[in-house]
This record gives C-alpha cells, sequence and structure tokens, in this order.
C-alpha cells in the first residue's frame, strides 16, 4: 500500500472537568482516548458511532479546530499538529469539512454567494469578476442555480443549505473532507441525494472523504471502510462488506442488529444491550465495552486487559481479546482472572442475515 | 451538540417589520420631529436662548402670547431655550450612546471571542466599574475637573455607559463562538479578526442596538440630572436639565420652567424606549418568516 493521504495515530482529547470559583481541575473527560487510522486517497472511511462516542470530536481535532490533547496527525506528509497558524491555514485549503446542522453551518448574515466566495478570496484563488464566476460553477456543480447566490440562508431549505455548504468546503479545491453527520439532520428522501451527490463529487475530483455518522444504512452505501468507535476508542475497523457480514467486536454486532431489516419477512434477533453507555469521565478497566458485553466467553479477563486493536483477517481490525485470533494468549488471560478461553462468535442471525 | 443559531432576518425584513409597526413608526415620527425642531432651532426660536431680555420687567414671566413657555429667573425665553436646549441634549446623548455602543460592542466582542485571560481581565474590570455607581463617579470626576466642556461631558457619559453593552455583547458572542458558520469560516482558514468582523460581529450587534435605544433614554436622564445638579453643560447653555435647574429653587410658582423640559425629557425617553421595544420585536428570530418548503435540487444543465 502507498502512503496514505491521512494518518492519524494515537489520537487523544481530554476535556478538564472544573469544579469549584478556582476552576480546579478534578478530572478528566476522555472524549478521544487513543485513535489510530488512515484514509486513502479517494478513500471514504466511514467513523460510525452513538452520540458521545467522540466521533465529532475526532473529526474536529483532525482539522485543529479542537486542539488535540496529544497524538499525531500527518497529512500527505505534513505534522499538521506542528504547523504554526500562517501555515496551518495554508493547509486549510487541502482539509474541509461539512457540518450536521444545515441551520446553523450557515452565516444568516451572508448571501450564499458571499458564504461560498469567502474561501477564494481568503487563499487569493480568485478575485473580481472572476470569483464571482467561480461561486456560480460551484453552486451549479452542487445543484443550485447560480442565480441564487445573492439570496440568504433563511430562503432554503434544509437539503439547499446543506449544498451550500458542500459548495463552500469545495471552493477551496480540498483533496480531504471532514463529512460531520452530513445527512442526520435531512429528510430520508434528501439525504439519498446529498450523500448521491458527495459520491458524485468524489468521482469527479478524487476526493478522500472521513464520512462520521450514526446511520449504518447510509455508511454502507458509501463507505469503502468502517471504523466503529465506542466511548472515545475504535473498537473495530474493517472494509464495509466485512463490517456488515462477518462483524467481529461485539458492540458492532449489537449496533447491527439494530439496522431495521429492509424485508418485511426477514426477521432477525436483536441483541439488547444492558445499561447506558458508561461516563467518558470514568471509563471501566480493561475493554471499555466490556459491562455491557454479550459475547458469551466475557470474564474477568476482559476487565484487566486493554485489548489492542489488532488483525483478525486481511483489512479487518477489532479490539477484542475473546475473539480468536488473538495476539493475548490464553495464559496471559488467565493470569489475568480469566476463566473462560477465547472462541469466535458471531451471531447466527448476523450471519445469516444479507446486506 | 453546536447551539441552535438563531437564523436573524436580513435587513430588509427587520425594514418591513418596522414599519408595520405602528409603535415604531409613532417613536420614529416623534423623534425625528423633535429632532427637527432641534435642528431647525435658529428659525423657530422667537428670540436668542441666551439673552436676558429685560432683567426689570420680564423676570419669570408666567406663560403669554408673546413668551409661550414664559420666562426664567434671567428674563430669557423659555421657549426658546427649550428648542436651543435640544440640540445640547439630543447631541450628548446621541454621541455618547454611540461611542458607548461601539466601544463596549468592541471590547465584548473581544472578551468573548479570544476568552482566556483577556476576558478574565475586561470582564473583572467591568465588574470593578458596575460596583460605583454611575452618578457619583461623574460627580467626582467633575467635581474634580472643575467645569467641563460639551464634548468632555459627552466623553464622560459615554466612558461610564460601555459596561452593560459590554457583558451584553460578550454573552452573545459566547454562544455565537462555536456557531458552526463560525468553526465554518476557521476551517476554511479565515484569520481571526475576519471571523470576528465578518461572522461574529454582525450577528451580535442586534441586542446592542436595542440597548442603545433604550440607553439613548437613559442619557438624557443622566445629562438632565447633572445640569440639574449644575455640574452639567456649561452655563448660560441652554439643555433640558438646566432649564429645569435655572427653575428648580422655586417649582411651586415657576412651573413652567419644570413641566415643559420635563415634558420633552419624558416624550424623548419614551420615544428612545418604544422604538427599542419595536427593535426587539423585529429583531426576534421567531419573527422570521418560512423558508421555501422545496428540496427538489436544480440539477446543473
Amino acid at each position: 500500500m502507498t502512503t496514505p493521504l491521512l494518518a492519524v495515530r494515537d489520537l487523544r482529547r481530554y476535556f478538564p472537568i472544573k469544579r469549584g470559583v478556582f476552576g480546579r481541575v478534578t478530572g478528566h473527560v476522555r472524549a478521544v482516548d487513543g485513535v489510530s487510522f488512515h484514509v486513502g486517497a479517494a478513500e471514504t472511511l466511514a467513523l460510525v458511532g452513538e452520540s458521545g462516542c467522540g466521533k465529532s470530536t475526532t473529526g474536529r481535532a483532525i482539522l485543529r479546530l479542537i486542539e488535540p490533547t496529544s497524538g499525531s496527525v500527518t497529512f500527505d506528509g505534513e505534522d499538521v499538529l506542528a504547523l504554526d497558524g500562517a501555515r496551518m491555514r495554508k493547509l486549510r485549503r487541502r482539509m474541509q469539512i461539512v457540518f450536521q446542522d444545515p441551520f446553523s453551518s450557515l452565516n444568516p448574515r451572508m448571501s450564499i454567494g458571499s458564504i461560498v466566495r469567502e474561501g477564494l478570496i481568503i487563499h487569493h484563488i480568485a478575485e473580481g469578476a472572476a470569483a464571482d464566476a467561480r461561486v456560480r460553477q460551484l453552486l451549479e456543480e452542487v445543484g443550485l442555480r447560480s442565480e441564487y447566490a445573492s439570496r440568504y440562508p433563511h430562503e432554503f431549505s434544509g437539503g439547499q443549505r446543506q449544498r451550500v455548504g458542500i459548495a463552500r468546503a469545495l471552493s477551496v479545491e480540498p483533496s480531504f473532507i471532514v463529512c460531520d453527520e452530513p445527512v442526520s439532520a435531512l429528510d430520508v428522501s434528501v439525504q439519498a441525494q446529498v450523500v448521491n451527490l458527495l459520491q458524485d463529487l468524489q468521482r469527479d475530483r478524487g476526493l478522500s472523504y472521513l464520512f462520521i455518522a450514526h446511520d449504518l444504512s447510509v455508511v454502507e452505501h458509501i463507505a469503502d471502510r468502517v471504523a466503529v468507535m465506542y466511548l472515545g476508542h475504535i473498537v473495530e475497523m474493517a472494509p464495509v462488506q466485512r463490517v456488515f457480514s462477518v462483524p467481529l467486536m461485539p458492540y458492532t454486532q449489537a449496533l447491527l442488529s439494530a439496522v431495521p431489516a429492509p424485508e418485511p419477512g426477514l426477521k432477525h434477533s436483536r441483541i439488547l444491550l444492558a445499561g447506558d453507555v458508561p461516563s467518558p469521565a470514568n471509563p471501566p478497566s480493561g475493554c471499555v465495552f466490556h459491562p455491557r458485553c454479550q459475547h458469551p466467553a466475557r470474564d474477568a479477563a476482559c476487565a484487566g486487559i486493554v485489548p489492542p486493536l489488532e488483525e483478525k483477517a486481511p483489512g479487518h481490525f477489532a479490539a477484542c481479546i475473546k475473539q480468536t485470533p488473538t495476539t493475548v494468549s490464553w495464559e496471559q488471560q488467565k493470569s489475568a482472572g480469566g476463566t473462560k478461553p477465547p472462541e469466535l462468535f458471531v451471531p447466527p442471525s448476523l450471519a445469516a442475515a444479507t446486506y | 451538540m453546536p447551539p441552535v443559531v438563531p437564523p436573524l432576518p436580513d435587513v430588509a425584513g427587520i425594514r418591513s417589520r418596522l414599519r408595520r409597526d405602528r409603535r415604531a413608526t409613532f417613536a420614529l415620527g416623534v423623534l425625528l420631529t423633535i429632532a427637527t425642531c432641534a435642528l431647525l432651532a435658529p428659525i423657530l426660536s422667537p428670540f436668542d436662548p441666551n439673552a436676558q431680555l429685560d432683567i426689570s420687567r420680564l423676570q419669570s414671566q408666567a406663560p403669554s402670547w408673546s413668551h409661550p413657555l414664559g420666562t426664567d429667573p434671567f428674563s430669557r425665553d423659555v421657549l426658546s431655550r427649550l428648542l436651543y436646549g435640544a440640540r445640547i441634549s439630543l447631541l450628548i446623548s446621541f454621541t455618547a450612546v454611540a461611542l458607548a455602543m461601539s466601544f463596549g460592542t468592541l471590547i465584548g466582542a473581544v472578551a468573548g471571542y479570544l476568552g482566556g485571560a483577556i476576558d478574565a481581565v475586561l470582564m473583572r474590570l467591568v465588574d470593578a466599574a458596575f460596583s460605583i455607581p454611575t452618578l457619583l463617579l461623574l460627580i467626582v470626576v467633575i467635581a474634580l475637573w472643575g467645569e467641563v466642556s460639551t464634548s468632555a461631558l459627552t466623553l464622560l457619559i459615554a466612558s461610564v455607559g460601555w459596561f452593560t453593552v459590554s457583558r451584553l455583547v460578550r454573552a452573545e458572542t459566547l454562544a455565537m463562538r462555536d456557531a458552526d458558520f463560525v468553526v465554518a469560516a476557521r476551517a476554511l482558514g479565515v484569520p481571526a479578526w475576519r471571523v470576528l468582523g465578518q461572522h461574529v460581529l454582525p450577528n451580535v450587534v442586534g441586542p446592542a442596538i436595542i440597548a442603545a435605544a433604550l440607553a439613548v433614554g437613559n442619557v438624557i436622564l443622566l445629562e438632565a440630572g447633572l445640569s440639574y445638579l449644575g455640574i452639567g453643560v456649561r452655563p448660560p447653555t441652554a439643555s433640558w436639565g438646566s432649564i429645569i435647574q435655572d427653575g428648580s429653587e422655586r417649582v411651586s410658582d415657576l412651573w413652567w420652567l419644570t413641566l415643559f423640559p420635563g415634558l420633552a425629557i419624558l416624550v424623548t425617553v419614551f420615544a428612545c424606549n418604544a422604538l427599542g421595544d419595536a427593535l426587539r420585536d423585529a429583531l426576534d428570530p421567531r419573527q422570521l418568516q418560512a423558508a421555501p418548503d422545496d428540496d427538489t435540487p436544480i440539477k446543473a444543465t
């Protein structure tokens, strides 16, 4: 494999919890706790997980819209976190973001033309009449009439606003875009249109996406690879077909079982998780998922050993010491209090269902 | 989850809603009439406002045909003084408010957007300033200074008037700082000063404008109060407060010296407050008309 466009290594973002008048730090919310992945050129990596699992924070930390606590981000060979203000602004031309909420992501006081135009001016891509022409071209490229340029955001619907947000991101000709739940706030009928637009743009421009989502059906459609996040950790990462056919991490299995079956006759049993997501300020020891895990071999070793994200099959990574094969030997598990040897577990209903 | 930003309507929408608001039309009409009278004071005034017409015969005359609002103890025509006084009172209050609003907005936006130590220092400063009674502070400063010119008085009033606005704007800025469109601007590589000027400020000035309309009334009262205490505009210059001061020792028999400038203050303050209320309603995002319900993309040809 060639060097990836974006490589993220051991990224962490802790938010301090402050108490009292003097803001004494009493703990940390581990929003992102040691996340590593890469995104290749023209590739889409989907980042999925429940709300609060740190997926948006990860996306924003990569772009330094939130400063990471530690870790490294390498974009096209450049160490992103080491750049000073001026060079970071320059790099922003190549990394963009599309937001979830189409109603708060556009400045209500600017016409959509000037919103799309701003990036062109800031980065000296075009000026004057050339910039206007480019704005019209961009609007048409995202499926909006160029005459709309003089209108204001409140005159548009959610789907149209999202297109403006995409045009703004495209204006600076990026090669990588963080799509932070770009369709979650839209009607289902509009979701498909926006997803198709993103795919067309990817094909035409060779874009790479980090596609953050909580809706697995959208992810299945657009992603090349999927990374599943839980409580600030990536717990599974694999090509999209693998994740949907043989999910190895018990959490992913539970997520998938929650996707409604597309056919009325097709029934599969739901894996019902017990309890709530634990607080990221005080995550469980060992495997962060172990208190809610349904794996038959779950035992005391799960609470004692932090599971490495290891390659279970070619290109298929999962963080579970109970799914074979594992590099954490049975002897090690036994010394950590393990009583049940690892075994491969895929719920039969999931393995049978065709996605 | 990012905070939902109240989408503010465009200027045309605000204007059309203000026009439909009877309160606003009335208040604007009143203010414009008063301002016109002030501007045309040299034409409208029957006498020189500072001329002592006849100290032996025209002293403290009640309203009559030749002096519709009477004369003061120095035999000056009160109507003329009231018209010229409007110039001073309005000039001081509008200028002071404009200065205070601009400065307060700037400080509030910078403190709110940059946060951290700068924010803490600026806001503790404002806290300290808040704990000193404005009128008392002005009295002390002017007493130490001696006599002050009109422009110095304006500056002084402005310098104690920006605290409230800065607080207000800071709070709005804090809410706006993490709004998606502000984050988007940063993601585009827009420099901080431009993010502040282009994206944050236009979305936080609304409350400041409303506060300004309400503050004009307060400043007119403050100036009147200072002049009443004899430390406002320098005699014989007329202001609404100073006319009242001239009659303050004999309010019961020289009632016209208190009543007419008092009425002028009352009407102006009332109009400013009504305008402020109307502006607040016009800027209310809930009055925003709905976006077109059309999600069909228009494919480029």
